[in-house]
């Protein structure tokens, strides 16, 4: 199970004051949909507004890339420019 | 100096840049250089207000002057949904976008678009503009963020709700977005820490200065095909905004990217293209725009200005036990200020167990701002390095020792959530501390100071083709505006991978419909992410080519081996053939099967972050005010160095506009809310008699996502100088400057104690 830390501004909206769940996913697709059943419309946000963090590295838009079973999962907003 | 490393046979040398004839012979073509039979010429009227509402526009007068042949304002273009859309190739607020391209209602800043004009000659389009009559109703204005927040300031956006707060405020404010970041307990830690320093900085607006002013040509065929020429930072992203601002299908735009004359972030966003476009559509014509410079300083993006408030507690043995950073940052007249990368960047280099950041994204009637290199994470820099540095010396350690006690390592946890991987930024403090110039003595008036940065490096979605010639040499296509010599590198990586010579490559940059979809020139992230789409095109050409030898030796492909650019058998088992040259499989391709071609496309992931550490040498005119740089050392983590000049140029360019924006850059507008110093001679920024030799130090520590080990170098060397400056000053004359730029009469003012 992979473990995921969510951000305040997601817990504020979705999930009701819970910012760390356990979640089984091989990719990072599965993860959004597993986080998605468990709250409904998370996935979209985190999807437009967040990067995921895991083992170091930053990734964007990246539902193919695998999440191990120990993996700890974070999410920071985009890195951009400024919009 | 550049760390041990393994010995490629072209990685790491440093071979002529395959633009560089073109670009020295003045033969290169940037955007204002392409002009076309029965072009028009299209003039822009900008806002003389800093903020109005337009009550009418007028344009009869103008439509009917002889050679007129079109005039367009902001009513032919579509309205855009007030969303914000992401992520990745789309991200932003398209409304806003468009309204800063051409006003609507009202006019946000001066120099803001309100018409333009394309007509047969220059003379005939500035006349045009002449008879535009556009009735406003003048507003109040307000330029400062910190006075835009107040709640009796004029308001830019009447229904602008503040995103990111957990309960949305009732009423509307110019404060666009509110974030913070919070890790441990900060008020606990402060109790912990026998030193605090608590202070306040505030920076300015600057501009990203580059030399070429924008320019764009279009020209739309009879079928309502249209082709852009110009140069930017992502010919991609200049098709996206014409699509979406002008309302057109990506299919019928073409877009050519010219050489650029410099962008640092400025010219990721398109302002002249939707106009040219909208108008060669109308008239069936080619229309040509350009910018003067006081277009440019008028109404295209610095970077924001901010206010900021730090304070950071630390125990007597110099270890930091707690942190907080208030960053107040101004976005111009829309929202999108790079606030978010500024509460991030701030801390990120120090292992700090208690930190809270929080800021402001904050609408003023003054342009939009845009990226400039690091966005954001500069600006928070200034600021939390000159209080380390205060801190370092109330605690009597070395500035350079304090921050080596609190550096953070691979493993070490942000105070945004993950923990860092692979970052070499002990390394760049400790070479700082062996460098020759650690040592020199100083003389009167002079001081020295440090400081360091971080920056997160970009990845993203490139695509490469990599085309196999007959004749043995190799074509490569990219898909990335050349700004800081991204072609040279490119050509290196491919030769290296096809083992063959440097000169037989020859990169390309083609348009968007040569390739598809590359993201934008910035973010540091060519030469990781476009680089590594090159050495995947690389490697496909060499299975390729591994298949066709397989062939004619009847043998499995998996039995061929690639060396030097020679295909081999793997060994004895495979039988005893002759190696095959790239060339001469590239001259049988024919009978093989047909050209060979290496194609790959990705979304580069894990880029790894980019972090260095400054050391100045300042000398201070008491008479004057002057701060003279005496010399200049810069230390950073660059993974592989492709093309070892091209980084050390991307870290001396950074270095050398940091300069400009501590001691001199700022715009000065006047009581209406208009520029004063629209020109180079009066927007003061560093040439060459300003500076000194900069001196680099490579430390090479490979990002493992990257075959080569690539990190992005362009950015992170504008983050460290203003403090390491501010911080030379302070040891110079005693007195701390907290306000950029640290002008002469600023710092005369502080040797007089007036600051």
């Amino acid at each position: 199970m992979a473990h995921v830390v969510l951000p305040q501004v997601i817990v504020d909206r979705f999930t009701t004051g819970v910012a760390e769940v356990e979640v089984d996913a091989k990719n990072v697709r599965g993860l959004m949909k597993a986080l998605d059943e468990r709250y409904p419309g998370i996935a979209a946000v985190l999807e437009d507004e967040m990067a995921i963090a895991m083992n170091g590295s930053i990734y964007h838009d990246a539902y193919l890339e695998a999440v191990g079973a120990d993996t700890e999962v974070y999410f920071i907003p985009r890195i951009g420019g400024g919009r | 100096m550049t760390a041990e490393r393994k010995e490629f046979r072209w990685i790491g040398k440093r071979p002529v840049r395959p633009d560089g004839v073109d670009k020295v012979t003045g033969r290169a073509q940037f955007s204002a250089d392409f002009n076309m039979p029965g072009q028009l010429i299209g003039k822009v009227l900008r806002s003389p207000h800093a903020h109005a509402r337009i009550k009418s526009i007028d344009t009869s007068k103008a439509k009917a002057l002889a050679g007129v042949k079109a005039v367009i304002t902001g009513a032919d273009f579509p309205s855009l949904p007030d969303e914000w859309v992401g992520a990745g190739r789309v991200e932003g607020n398209f409304k806003y976008f468009s309204e800063n391209i051409i006003a609507r209602d009202k006019v946000l800043y001066e120099g803001h678009t309100v018409a333009a004009v394309a007509a047969v000659s220059a003379a005939i389009a500035e006349e045009a503009l002449s008879l535009i009559k556009v009735d406003y109703e003048v507003l109040p204005h307000v330029i400062d963020p910190v006075e835009a927040m107040a709640p009796d300031a004029p308001l830019l956006h009447e229904k602008m709700i503040t995103r990111g707060m957990k309960t949305p405020p009732t009423k509307p404010s110019n404060v666009a977005k509110w974030a913070e970041f919070l890790m441990g307990d900060p008020v606990e830690g402060f109790k912990k820490a026998d030193v605090i320093v608590e202070r306040s900085y505030t920076t300015k607006a600057v501009h990203q200065g580059y030399i070429e002013p924008h320019a764009v040509a279009a020209s739309t065929s009879a079928d309502g095909q249209t082709v852009v020429w110009c140069s930017s930072q992502g010919q991609y992203q200049v098709r996206t905004w014409v699509s979406k601002i002008v309302g057109l299908p990506l299919s019928s735009i073409r877009v050519i990217p010219a050489e650029i004359g410099g962008g640092f972030g400025g010219k990721l966003i398109p302002y002249l293209e939707p106009l040219a476009v909208r108008m060669s559509r109308l008239t069936n014509r080619p229309v040509k725009i350009t910018m003067s410079r006081e277009d440019v300083f008028r109404a295209t993006g610095p970077t924001s200005g901010a206010a900021m408030k730090i304070k950071v507690g630390a125990t007597k043995d110099g270890k930091i036990v707690a942190a907080e950073g208030e960053f107040i940052f101004q976005a111009g007249a829309y929202p999108g200020s790079p606030f978010m990368n500024g509460l991030m960047c701030s801390f990120a280099p120090y292992a700090i167990p208690n930190v809270r950041t929080w800021g402001y994204d904050v609408v003023t009637n003054r342009p939009k701002a845009a990226a400039y290199r690091a966005p954001g994470s500069p600006i928070a820099a200034y600021a939390v390095e000159s209080a380390l540095d205060e801190l370092a010396k109330k605690l009597n350690i070395h500035p350079v020792d304090l921050r080596l006690k609190n550096a953070i390592v691979e493993g070490t946890p942000s105070y945004f959530g993950p923990k860092f991987g692979s970052v070499g930024f002990v390394e760049t403090l400790e070479a700082l501390k062996k460098h020759p110039n650690y040592n020199i003595p100083l003389g009167p008036n002079q001081g020295r100071g440090f400081a360091s940065g971080f920056w997160f490096n970009g990845g993203g979605e490139s695509c490469a083709t990599v085309n196999i010639n007959d004749d043995g040499t190799a074509s490569v296509i990219e898909g990335n505006p050349d700004i800081g010599g991204s072609r040279a590198s490119m050509a290196i990586m491919a030769a290296e991978v096809l083992g063959i010579d440097y000169d037989k490559v020859r990169p390309i940059v083609g348009d968007t419909a040569s390739l598809g979809f590359n993201h934008v020139t910035g973010g540091s992230r060519v030469t990781f992410a476009t680089g590594m789409a090159v050495v995947r095109a690389a490697e496909d050409a060499v299975r390729e080519m591994k298949e066709r030898a397989a062939m004619l030796w009847d043998i499995s492909p998996d039995a061929v081996t690639w060396e030097d650019g020679f295909a081999r058998p793997a060994g004895d088992n495979a039988g005893k053939h002759e190696p095959l040259s790239l060339k001469q499989i590239a001259g049988q391709a024919a009978k093989t099967g047909g050209p060979i071609c290496g194609h790959a496309s990705l979304n580069a992931q894990a880029p790894g972050p980019g972090l260095g550490s400054h050391m100045v040498d300042v000398e201070v005119d008491p008479e004057t005010g002057h701060v003279k740089i005496l010399r200049y050392t810069a230390s950073q983590d660059v993974g592989r160095a492709i093309h070892p000049s091209y980084v050390e140029g991307q870290m001396q360019g950074g270095v050398a506009q940091g300069i400009g924006w501590a001691l001199n850059e700022e715009y000065i507008y006047d009581k209406n809310g208009r520029l004063e110093n629209p020109g180079f001679l009066d927007y003061r920024m560093p040439v060459c008699s300003d500076l000194p030799f900069i001196d680099t130090i490579m430390i090479e520590k490979p990002v493992p996502s990257h075959p080569f080990g690539v990190r992005g170098v362009g950015e992170v060397p504008i983050v460290p100088p203003m403090a390491a400056v501010a911080n030379a000053i302070h040891s110079a004359i005693g007195k701390r400057l907290t306000s950029l730029p640290m002008s002469p009469p600023k710092v005369r003012a502080a040797i007089d104690g007036d600051a």
